[in-house]
C-alpha cells in the first residue's frame, strides 16, 4: 500500500507539527500541559475559522483578500449594534453572518459574471469592508453586555486544568465542517473541480456560477464567524483590527498543504497550518528573551518550504504521468 | 438510423464553417469523419455537442429533433464526446472523475466506498485493471482516454464522438483504445471517429464521410474506398498515383550533392534527449518521427533554444551557429512552429497581421519599426500564397479556426 502523492504535503505538515511540538516540549516541559494546548486553541479560534473558508476558495483556485477586513467589520458592526441598540447579541450574530454571506456571494457573482479576477474582485472588497467598519466608529467599541460576558467565560476544563473555552470549540467545529464540506459533498467536489480546469469543470457538469457564488459566500460566512469570535476573544470592536490576517490565513493554508493553485490539499491540514503558527508564538512567550518578529521570519521560511515542496512534489507526479 | 444531420449550415464573421451538410449514423458502426484542417470537422462536432448553435438545418438523434445549447444537454439527449486533450480532472481519483455529478450518497454526503464501487462497474468490461483511488493525473494518457469513454457511454449512452482520441498514444494504446471501440461497436452505439491517421481510418471504421471547406464532399462504405480515393476527396484535386507512391529515398544521389545547410553535432540535454547528430540540406524537410516520449518535441525545442542544448555544437558553411535561446535561435534564421499553437505559437488576441510580421520586426529591432503600408503587404502576400482562410489581415488569430492559426504562425518565419 503505497501512501498517495496528494497527502505527501498534508503529512509534511502534521509532521514538522509533531516535531517543533518536541523540541518545544524538551526545552520547556510544561508546553505539553493541556493549559497551553488550551490557549493554542484559543488564541488562534479566529484565524483558524478564517483559514477554513480560505482553504475552500483556494482549492477552487481562487482567492479571497477581503476576510481581514470583514473580521474587523464584524467586529465593530457587534460593538455598535450591541451599544446602540437593545437586540440580543444573538440576533446581532444572525443579521451580522446574513451580511457577510451575502457580501461574500456577491464577490462571488461578480467574479464569475463578469469573469474579473477573484484577487481584484476580494482586493476591492478588502476595502469596501474596512471603509464600511470606520463608517460605523473610528474608535475602539468595549462590548459590555452579560450575555457576550458569559460567552467570554465558557469553557469545558480538560484533565490537566487547561481551559477549552468555547470559541475554541467554534473553531474546532467549524474545521470539521469544512472537512466535511470540501471532501464528503458534491459542492466540495465541485469545489475541488473549479481547482483543477474551470473549462474542464463545466464540461463535467459542474454549475460553475452557482459554485462560485456558493465558494465565496462560505469565505463571507467563515469570515463572519471568525469575527465573531474575534470580538468575543477581544471583548471589543476596532476598525483597525486584524490587518494582514487575510495574508496570515493565506499563509497557514498553504503551511497546511493546500496547493496555492488550487485542485488539491485537505481542510484538515489547514488546522495544523494555524497551530504550527500559534506554536511558534507560544514558543516565543515561553523563551522571553526572543522579540517576536521571530513568528513572521519562521512563517516566512516555513512558507518558503512549503512551496518549494509543492513544486517539486508537482515535478514529482509530471516526471511520472 | 441513429442520427441524422440535415443540411447544417454555421458561419463565422467571414467564414461559412460549415454549408448545407448532411451526416448520418447508424446504431452500430463506426464513422469515421474526416477533413484538412479547417475543413469543418470541429465545427460540426461543436454543431453536435452543443457547443455552437447551428445557423440552418437540423440533427435528428432516434426520430426526435435535436438542438443542444450545452455540452451537459447534449450529454443528457445521449451524445457524449471525448477529446484528444482529455477532458478530465487530473487532481481528482478516477472513481471521482467516472462518478462527478453522480456521486452515491448517504445521509446526504459521497459516499466514498459506494463511489469507488460505482467506478469499478463503470470500468468493467474494458479491460482495464487499475486501482479507482488513483488519483487521475497519475494514470497514462491511454488509460485516462478509456476512462473519459466510460465516462461518456455511461453518461449518453447513444452517440460517442472521439475527437482525435489516438493522436498522443502508442501503437500499443491504441489497439487498447480500438479494442474499447469495437466492443461498444457491438454494444450498438453509434461512434464518430475523427482522426488524421489513415491506417486507423481503414482498420476501425465502417463508412466515410469528408469534408472540404465546410461542404460534404463524399460519404462512402471504408471497405470499398481505396487510400488514393479518400486523400483525393480530402484535398478536392486528382493525384498522380506513380508519383506519391514511389518511395523518395533520403539518402538518394541527391543527398550528397546538395549543399549542406546545417550541421547539428552531439546536440543533448541530460534528462531530456540524448546526444544527436542532424544535417539539414538546402531544400530539404526531415521528418522526426518516433512514439509519443521518444523526444520528438524535446529535440526540436533544442534546435530552436527553447531548452538550451547542454552538449554539442552546431555549425553551418561559415562555422559556429549559436542557438542557445530561441533570441539566438531566430538570429541565425531558424523559425519554429511549435506543437501547442494555442498557447506557445500564436499571440490570440493580435491580428492575422501582427502575428506575421511578429519575428520579422524581432529580428529589425524594435527601433526600425516595419512600416504600416509594407506590414500590409507581407500580409496580404502571405494570407494568398498559404491560403489563410480570414476574412481581413486584421482579424485576431484567436477568431481563426485551427489548421489556419498553424499557418499564421508558419507564414510568421517565412516573412
Amino acid at each position: 500500500m503505497s501512501v498517495n502523492p496528494r497527502l505527501y504535503p498534508l503529512l509534511a505538515t502534521i509532521g514538522i507539527f509533531c516535531v517543533a511540538y518536541a523540541i518545544c516540549w524538551m526545552q520547556f516541559p510544561a508546553m505539553l500541559s493541556t493549559r497551553v494546548v488550551g490557549n493554542l486553541l484559543t488564541d488562534n479560534a479566529y484565524l483558524g475559522i478564517v483559514a477554513v473558508g480560505m482553504t475552500i476558495v483556494i482549492l477552487s483556485g481562487g482567492i479571497d483578500l477581503s476576510v481581514g477586513s470583514v473580521i474587523a467589520f464584524s467586529g465593530v458592526f457587534i460593538a455598535v449594534l450591541l451599544r446602540d441598540t437593545a437586540l440580543h447579541p444573538l440576533v446581532v450574530f444572525a443579521l451580522l453572518l446574513g451580511v457577510t454571506t451575502a457580501f461574500g456571494a456577491a464577490m462571488g457573482w461578480i467574479i464569475h459574471a463578469f469573469g474579473v479576477p477573484a484577487f481584484i474582485v476580494t482586493l476591492a472588497g478588502m476595502f469596501l469592508a474596512r471603509g464600511a467598519a470606520y463608517m460605523l466608529t473610528i474608535d475602539s467599541v468595549p462590548i459590555a453586555h452579560p450575555f457576550f460576558e458569559a460567552l467570554q467565560s465558557a469553557y469545558w476544563l480538560m484533565p490537566g486544568k487547561g481551559r477549552l473555552t468555547l470559541i475554541a470549540v467554534v473553531m474546532l467545529l467549524a474545521v470539521a465542517a469544512g472537512a466535511v464540506l470540501a471532501h464528503r459533498t458534491r459542492f466540495g467536489a465541485g469545489v475541488f473541480a473549479l481547482g483543477g480546469g474551470v473549462q474542464t469543470a463545466r464540461l463535467m457538469g459542474v454549475r460553475v456560477g452557482a459554485t462560485t457564488v456558493g465558494i465565496y459566500a462560505v469565505s463571507g460566512f467563515t469570515a463572519g464567524l471568525s469575527g465573531i469570535v474575534f470580538s468575543i476573544y477581544t471583548g471589543s470592536g476596532y476598525p483597525l483590527a486584524t490587518v494582514g490576517t487575510e495574508l496570515t490565513a493565506i499563509a497557514a493554508v498553504v503551511i497546511g498543504g493546500t496547493i496555492l493553485t488550487g485542485g488539491a490539499g485537505y481542510v484538515a491540514g489547514t488546522l495544523f497550518g494555524v497551530l504550527i503558527m500559534g506554536l511558534i508564538q507560544t514558543y516565543i512567550v515561553f523563551d522571553g528573551s526572543l522579540s517576536s518578529w521571530w513568528t513572521k521570519i519562521v512563517i516566512g521560511l516555513l512558507l518558503l518550504l512549503f512551496i518549494l515542496l509543492q513544486k517539486g512534489l508537482l515535478r514529482l507526479t509530471a516526471a511520472r504521468a | 438510423m441513429l442520427l441524422s444531420v440535415r443540411s447544417l449550415s454555421k458561419s463565422f464573421p467571414g467564414t461559412k464553417a460549415l454549408d448545407d451538410v448532411d451526416f448520418t449514423l447508424r446504431a452500430g458502426e463506426v464513422h469515421a469523419l474526416l477533413g484538412e484542417n479547417g475543413a469543418g470537422k470541429s465545427t460540426l462536432i461543436k454543431c453536435l455537442t452543443g457547443a455552437y448553435r447551428r445557423d440552418a438545418g437540423e440533427i435528428v438523434l432516434d426520430g426526435a429533433p435535436i438542438s443542444p445549447a450545452s455540452t451537459s444537454e447534449a450529454q443528457a439527449l445521449g451524445i457524449g464526446t471525448v477529446y484528444q486533450e482529455v477532458n478530465l480532472l487530473p487532481n481528482l481519483t478516477v472513481a471521482q472523475n467516472l462518478t462527478f455529478g453522480r456521486e452515491p450518497r448517504r445521509f446526504g454526503l459521497v459516499d466514498g466506498r459506494a463511489q469507488r464501487r460505482m467506478a469499478q462497474e463503470m470500468l468493467s468490461g474494458y479491460g482495464l485493471d487499475i486501482d479507482v483511488g488513483r488519483d487521475l493525473g497519475t494514470c497514462s494518457v491511454a488509460v485516462r482516454q478509456i476512462v473519459a469513454i466510460a465516462r461518456a457511454v455511461a453518461l449518453s449512452g447513444k452517440v460517442l464522438i472521439l475527437d482525435e482520441p489516438t493522436a498522443s498514444l502508442d501503437a500499443a494504446e491504441v489497439r487498447l483504445l480500438f479494442d474499447v471501440v469495437r466492443d461498444l461497436r457491438a454494444k450498438g452505439l453509434g461512434i464518430v471517429f475523427v482522426s488524421h491517421f489513415l491506417d486507423q481510418v481503414f482498420d476501425l471504421t465502417d463508412r466515410v464521410t469528408v469534408l472540404r471547406n465546410g461542404r460534404r464532399v463524399a460519404t462512402e462504405v471504408t471497405a470499398d474506398l481505396d487510400r488514393l480515393r479518400l486523400i483525393e476527396h480530402m484535398l478536392g484535386h486528382e493525384l498522380d498515383a506513380g508519383k506519391s507512391d514511389a518511395p523518395r529515398d533520403p539518402a538518394g544521389a541527391d543527398a550528397d550533392t546538395r549543399t549542406e545547410l546545417l550541421r547539428f553535432r552531439e546536440l543533448g540535454r541530460r534528462g531530456v534527449v540524448e546526444p544527436f547528430d542532424l544535417t539539414v540540406h538546402r531544400g530539404e524537410v526531415i521528418g522526426l518521427a518516433g512514439l509519443l516520449g521518444a523526444g520528438r518535441t524535446e529535440s526540436a525545442e533544442l534546435m530552436f533554444g527553447v531548452r538550451t542544448p547542454q552538449t554539442g555544437r552546431t555549425t553551418d558553411a561559415h562555422g559556429p551557429v549559436s542557438h542557445a535561446t530561441p533570441r539566438e535561435a531566430i538570429a541565425a534564421g531558424f523559425g519554429f512552429a511549435p506543437e501547442d499553437r494555442k498557447t506557445d505559437g500564436i499571440v490570440a488576441d493580435l491580428s492575422v497581421r501582427e502575428n506575421i510580421v511578429l519575428a520579422l520586426q524581432a529580428r529589425r529591432g524594435w527601433t526600425r519599426p516595419i512600416p504600416r503600408a509594407e506590414q500590409e503587404r507581407l500580409a496580404a502576400d502571405y494570407i494568398r500564397r498559404l491560403d489563410i482562410r480570414t476574412s481581413d489581415a486584421e482579424k485576431a488569430v484567436g477568431d481563426l479556426s485551427g489548421g489556419n492559426q498553424q499557418k499564421v504562425v508558419l507564414a510568421r518565419w517565412l516573412a
